[in-house]
């Protein structure tokens, strides 16, 4: 699985470049996270523009990753495409992270 | 319009995905809308992943049919895998787990049967013999 990092001000954009987080997935997923998020700001968003499908397994692995940020950290979601959102209304977990609609105009806003 | 079409795949993670993406094209070929074709490739997911991890042991994973029925206003799908009984001989009705506390007790799992439930119209389990079969019905948008 792979995610490609870039820092804009104190801020930093994790991009997942798949487009499932499925089962199949999840703990190689869970492992690029975590790596990608080890240093660095302590605000991170992770834009899934291009993850067209994320099962609970994928979904539980997102949480992990969060709770794995530790207190005082930052885990936000960006581009969920109407599936991913489907499953993140489903499960209520649209209440528990922030979700930005356009990574794009975070990145205007952080390095303006 | 095709009137029944089945698929399979050994019950492991990486041929389900596989399996998932056969029936997608078949829906799509169907012109099923996005939306309903989304609703049917999650549900089956959970389900088919609820038969890789607890029906089947891993170090022994079995065959699992897929048999697509596509009707006017309705979608039906049935799964079909000769592993261990559903608990108590149904679906589960598990409520969706709690989100509302601290991070730390945020739940990573759990998801699975409460999500099918809300996708499907129609949900019915039966043990066969020694084969579970679970079928799910959708409702989907005309076309």
């Amino acid at each position: 699985m792979e995610l490609s990092t870039t820092r804009h001000g104190d801020m930093a954009i994790a991009t997942v470049i798949a487009t499932r987080i499925d089962a199949a997935a999840a703990i190689a997923f869970k492992d690029a996270v975590r790596a990608a998020v080890a240093d660095g700001p302590d605000h991170v968003v992770l834009d899934l523009r291009q993850v067209t499908f994320v099962d609970s397994s994928g979904l539980g692995a997102i949480v992990a990753a969060m709770k794995g940020m530790g207190a005082g950290r930052r885990l936000d979601l960006a581009g969920l495409t109407p599936d991913v959102a489907k499953v993140f209304r489903l499960t209520r977990m649209d209440k528990v992270f922030v979700i930005h609609d356009d990574p794009d105009r975070l990145i205007a806003r952080a390095t303006g | 319009m095709k009137a029944e079409v089945t698929f399979t795949c050994d019950a492991t993670a990486l041929d389900v995905r596989r399996m998932l993406a056969e029936l997608q094209e078949c829906l799509a070929v169907e012109t099923i809308a996005d939306d309903d074709r989304g609703t049917v490739d999650i549900a089956l997911a959970e389900a088919l992943n609820n038969i890789v991890e607890h029906a089947y042991h891993p170090d022994t994973p079995g065959t699992i049919t897929l048999t697509l029925w596509i009707g006017p206003t309705r979608v039906s799908c049935e799964l079909r895998d000769k592993g261990v009984a559903l608990p108590g001989l149904e679906p589960p009705h598990a409520a969706a787990p709690d989100v509302t506390g601290p991070r730390e007790t945020l739940p990573e799992g759990g998801f699975g049967w409460s999500i099918i439930h809300a996708l499907t119209a129609r949900l019915c389990y039966l043990r066969d013999g020694a084969e579970n079969r679970l079928i799910l019905d959708f409702d989907i948008a005309s076309s």
